[in-house]
């Protein structure tokens, strides 16, 4: 393992992207950072420049206004960085499948511009902050 | 100081700095941590955070003006680690100082403010141009009330421009000495950025503000630098305001108490206040804190005048 492997594992700065939730999830994310559940423990922090960050959290099923948004915050995410699929239809457009303005799922939308970004998915309707520390931790556990 | 222990002295003393840096801001998000009833960061938070930084990607604006964009932050690191061996050496070693250190040490406290307009404004973003403002409005609030608390300290000391003359005497008990010394901690808390007056950084309104554009090792030189600013502006109102390090190693533990007092103070003026705008910020600092020095001054003048210390 890398120096730079290692460091990004101890302190994952997170950015958030809506794109097109209901803000279900993104109530959940928020809760993730509350005192109850403590994250900066493991360095996790919220900044908010996707410049500064190594995660995105992203949620929602990608309408079509937000993908050139989603596609534009990632170019500008420095590398190495993850792509975390937080809820159902960020990871496969829930139950908006066959909505006429979805032309999501997220990681479809990433790989267009980089076919070998790391995405990690988080289902759940919402997912619990539990669920996404889990996710977490087991994509930090594989890198 | 023997020779040997001179150049140990110089050999120590950069990374000496930076490493006391990173655990002031570790101590800084440990203390807000429990003031916020939560188990916070591990002691070595801060380096691996700076460690990730020098190991990312580092993205420039493509309007952006390159090189301004890249020297601002090396910039603003070295006015602030000059600043704070200029201060150890005062701390430790009193002799042979110069006259006037006060005039650069104010000076050089500036640099990284200065380094940081420049470089938000060099990188063609928005939001930096908003935070550049801010940064641009609040140095000038500040700049006025600490260089009038510092005039109360010179009066007081009985019109000396050395440090190290300052340091030997210890003023704090005096009203005039308070007000200055108040005053000149929350200009210290704006000069960090903290809380109360974090403006410029707002992240919430303003995305980051004047550090939205910078990533990789740039982004943990500014960090680097502001760990630095942690040691050295406490350090340095210890040495104006408290009396600084006396001789011996009871000395040096009371100075080291000194500062870890001014760091929390600050910690806890950051915990307890909500964000002020830009505006409520120069009324505080010219007016309130105008005023209450301005009576300092002529406090200090009349207690010098009349030799009554307490005034």
């Amino acid at each position: 393992m890398s120096w730079k492997t290692w460091s990004l594992k101890k302190s994952p700065w997170v950015f958030h992207v809506n794109t097109g939730a209901c803000n279900n999830c993104d109530i959940e994310i928020v809760n993730l950072l509350t005192p109850k559940f403590d994250v900066e423990r493991f360095g996790i922090k919220l900044v908010g420049s996707p410049r500064h960050a190594d995660a995105l959290l992203v949620t929602g099923g990608v309408t079509a206004q937000a993908a050139p948004r989603l596609r534009e915050v990632y170019r500008q995410t420095s590398k190495p960085c993850v792509v975390f699929c937080i809820g159902a239809c960020a990871c496969d457009k829930g139950i908006f499948t066959t909505g006429y303005h979805m032309v999501g799922p997220v990681d479809k939308i990433i790989r267009e511009i980089d076919p070998n970004a790391i995405i990690a998915y988080v289902p759940g309707c919402p997912p619990k902050p539990e669920a996404m520390i889990s996710g977490i931790v087991k994509v930090l556990s594989v890198l | 100081m023997s020779v040997p222990l001179n150049v140990l002295f110089w050999i120590v003393v950069i990374p000496g700095t930076v490493v006391l840096g990173l655990i002031a801001s570790w101590i800084v998000r440990k203390v807000s941590a429990l003031v916020q009833w939560r188990v916070g960061p591990p002691l070595f938070q801060p380096f691996y955070d700076v460690v990730k930084l020098m190991g990312k990607e580092i993205l420039v604006p493509q309007e952006a003006q390159k090189a301004v964009f890249m020297a601002a932050p090396l910039v603003g690191m070295a006015g602030v680690l000059l600043l704070s061996i200029m201060l150890w050496r005062i701390a430790f070693v009193p002799a042979k100082p110069f006259v006037g250190d006060v005039i650069v040490a104010i000076y050089l406290m500036v640099l990284p403010s200065l380094a940081l307009i420049l470089g938000s404004s060099a990188s063609a973003s928005p939001h930096a141009a908003i935070g550049t403002s801010r940064e641009m409005k609040l140095v000038m609030s500040y700049e006025l009330p600490l260089v009038l608390a510092f005039i109360v300290v010179i009066i007081k000391t009985g019109g000396t421009l050395s440090l190290a003359e300052i340091a030997q005497h210890t003023t704090v008990f005096s009203i005039s000495n308070m007000l200055a010394f108040l005053a000149a901690l929350l200009c210290v808390q704006a000069k960090l950025g903290f809380v109360p007056f974090d403006i410029a950084e707002a992240e919430t309104e303003v995305a980051s503000g004047a550090l939205m554009e910078y990533s990789g090792a740039l982004l943990a030189v500014w960090k680097l630098a502001h760990a630095i600013m942690l040691v050295a502006l406490p350090l340095f109102l210890v040495i104006v305001f408290l009396g600084g390090f006396a001789a011996g190693l009871a000395g040096l533990l009371a100075g080291i108490g000194k500062y870890v007092l001014v760091l929390v103070l600050l910690i806890l003026i950051k915990n307890t206040n909500p964000r002020v705008r830009i505006d409520q910020a120069m009324k505080f600092f010219w007016v309130y804190c105008g005023i209450a020095l301005a009576a300092a001054i002529i406090l200090a003048t009349i207690g010098n005048y009349c030799v009554i210390g307490w005034l």
